[in-house]
């Protein structure tokens, strides 16, 4: 029996690489593909040069919410690049990093930023300049479903305040005002590229509501159409927050190695990428520099909105919440 | 019996690892909830709808598969045309796409300004992003199971049957009735069942063309997604046991329904 085991822990060493050759796996979100792409080249020069070997990075992409779960069941991922603490924060609440993640680095662990924007059709036939002109008769909105998108709930979260903060505005105001915005929308896709599809592909909506990084993408690849970005008086700074997943970057041994991967990130060329990108670089010098792609926004956290993000999700995304009452039978 | 043992035992292990042990999974996550949460969960208006609205939508796109399946076997079967093979090929062409590619294509030409959608406007109908988009999918994706199991029967039925029914003064439609329809029945109710079974746990073709609007054109499928995506695990479970639950239930009684009309016949 004893020597059954031995076996078994032989091939399973062999199965997982051995601790030396430095190896690491970053699980991100989807729409991070293509910065990975260069900054996975970059690091590995960097870490290169460090070290003296070249090391093994391995980036798994999906839903940012769908690649929390993974890792919690079992995913062994020694890094996590999401767009939405709440995700990192679900990870640490199943114990396999620690619960003040956000202290560990820079800029609540978060070196990049996105924010939402709107995207309306050539011309801006509507006359869209701000949330007010959202919840007008006649206006049909795309917007992913807040349930199962970052894209949808940070929109959420970015009316509801916009309501709330106006003059004269309250929690009921804004409950109000967000009932009408979603009476205006005609399709919630489970996802931001679903969206996207509905409104430059399907022609559906006078205006899509999403991250900054992915107009940038719909501008580009839809350039014939013409579409244009309206940025509205008061919006939300939709952070994407790193870790390591500390106990399967100890079982891997690569706890150095994801440490370092990860503190590049705010590195001046890594934060150059992260622009480059579309995404909004942490480093305030390195987004003014890039000033031309990133319009002046007025930006609010989550945390100063609605306290915290476990707080925002309980109040309005869990079940029977008040996202879900917009939509109960009257 | 001789044999029966081996065979019965393999059956058994087979069923149970492919089939039974990852469905206990599903039950034994969602007993963690107990008897009042699980009731809680499922009698929510939320999942009702949606509990409903899968079933209704596939329950209506199973019945127009039934009816315009049955036509197409019949066709096939009884008579020749150029390209029908190439038709035949086509027929399989639901099973084999994927369904994400399935519901992009559907939503394409169904969305108000694609071809066929386009000119359902004028007519005032919206297909995409409402039910009727949800049913459109199903019924798309379920063709192929009452067409292939149709088929074979169609074949199997003896011209000199219906000749010899001729012979004997039945006029056309006492034979379709009388010597037709009760040999096919049995094999149109179980492409009825497979296509119904199918189109209840549809997710990649509907989610497109569905609009996903709570209360309205949610899928309880959807739904299970949504609560996964809370980290509800149990909640998620208790919706699929439901699902689970429903199906069987409705299986079995086609099941049997299919066996009392075979001992009848």
């Amino acid at each position: 029996m004893k020597k059954l085991s031995s076996i078994a822990g032989l091939l399973l060493a062999l199965a997982t690489s051995s601790p030396g050759a430095a190896e690491l796996l970053n699980a991100s979100f989807d729409v991070a593909r293509p910065f990975y792409k260069s900054y996975n080249t970059a690091f590995a020069a960097e870490w290169k040069r460090r070290s003296g070997s070249e090391p093994t990075l391995n980036v798994s992409h999906g839903g940012s919410s769908k690649q929390a779960r993974a890792v919690i069941d079992g995913l062994e991922a020694d890094v996590v690049t999401m767009n939405s603490p709440l995700d990192i924060d679900a990870i640490a609440a199943s114990g396999l990093l620690a619960k003040d993640w956000q202290t560990r680095l820079p800029q609540a662990s978060s070196p990049s930023w996105s924010t939402i924007l709107f995207i309306v059709r050539k011309g801006n036939p509507k006359g869209i300049r701000d949330w007010s002109d959202l919840v007008k008769p006649g206006v049909k909105l795309v917007i992913p479903n807040p349930k199962t998108s970052g894209n949808g709930r940070y929109s959420y979260l970015a009316a509801w305040q916009y309501a709330k903060t106006r003059p004269g505005g309250n929690d009921d105001a804004a409950k109000a005002f967000v009932s009408k915005l979603f009476a205006n929308v005609p399709v919630l896709d489970t996802g931001g590229r679903g969206a996207t599809t509905t409104f430059a592909q399907r022609g559906v909506g006078d205006v899509l509501l999403t991250f900054e990084n992915e107009i940038a993408l719909i501008r580009e690849e839809f350039a014939k159409d013409g579409f244009e970005v309206v940025v509205p008086s008061l919006t939300v700074r939709a952070d994407n927050p790193v870790a390591v997943v500390d106990k399967v970057a100890a079982k891997h041994g690569s706890t150095e190695l994801a440490r370092a991967y990860l503190e590049y990130h705010y590195s001046p060329e890594a934060q150059a990428l992260f622009a480059a990108n579309g995404v909004r670089p942490a480093d305030d010098k390195v987004l003014k520099a890039n000033a031309a792609r990133f319009p002046a926004v007025n930006v609010f956290t989550v945390e100063q909105g609605f306290g915290s993000w476990a707080q925002a999700q309980s109040v309005h995304f869990s079940d029977g919440g008040l996202f879900d009452q917009l939509f109960a039978k009257k | 019996m001789p044999g029966l043992t081996p065979t019965l035992g393999f059956t058994l292990f087979y069923l149970g690892m492919i089939v039974l042990i990852p469905l206990a999974g599903v039950f034994f996550k969602a007993s963690g909830l107990g008897f009042a949460g699980l009731w809680k969960v499922i009698t929510s208006e939320r999942v009702l709808a949606a509990l409903s609205l899968s079933f209704g939508a596939a329950a209506i796109a199973a019945v127009l598969n039934a009816i315009f399946g049955a036509i197409v076997a019949w066709v096939f079967v009884r008579y020749e045309f150029p390209g029908k093979r190439l038709f035949d090929a086509f027929i399989d062409l639901p099973f084999a796409l994927p369904t994400a590619v399935a519901g992009i294509a559907l939503t394409a030409l169904y969305s108000e300004n694609g071809w066929i959608g386009s000119v359902l406007a004028h007519a005032g109908i919206k297909v995409a992003y409402t039910p009727l988009g949800i049913i459109v999918a199903m019924t798309f994706i379920g063709l192929p199971f009452v067409v292939r199991t149709v088929e074979p029967v169609l074949r199997e039925v003896e011209r000199d049957l219906e000749e010899a029914a001729a012979t004997l003064g039945a006029r056309r439609w006492q034979t379709v009735l009388r010597v037709i329809a009760p040999a096919v029945f049995p094999s149109l109710v179980t492409g009825f069942a497979l296509s119904f079974a199918r189109a209840v746990g549809e997710y990649g073709s509907v989610i497109f063309i569905a609009g996903n609007f709570p209360m309205v054109s949610e899928i309880a499928p959807l739904l299970i997604i949504i609560k996964l995506e809370e980290f509800d695990y149990k909640g998620a479970t208790a919706v699929a046991a439901t699902m689970l639950v429903l199906s069987f239930l409705l299986l079995l009684t086609i099941n049997l329904l299919q066996a009392w009309v075979r001992r009848r016949v």
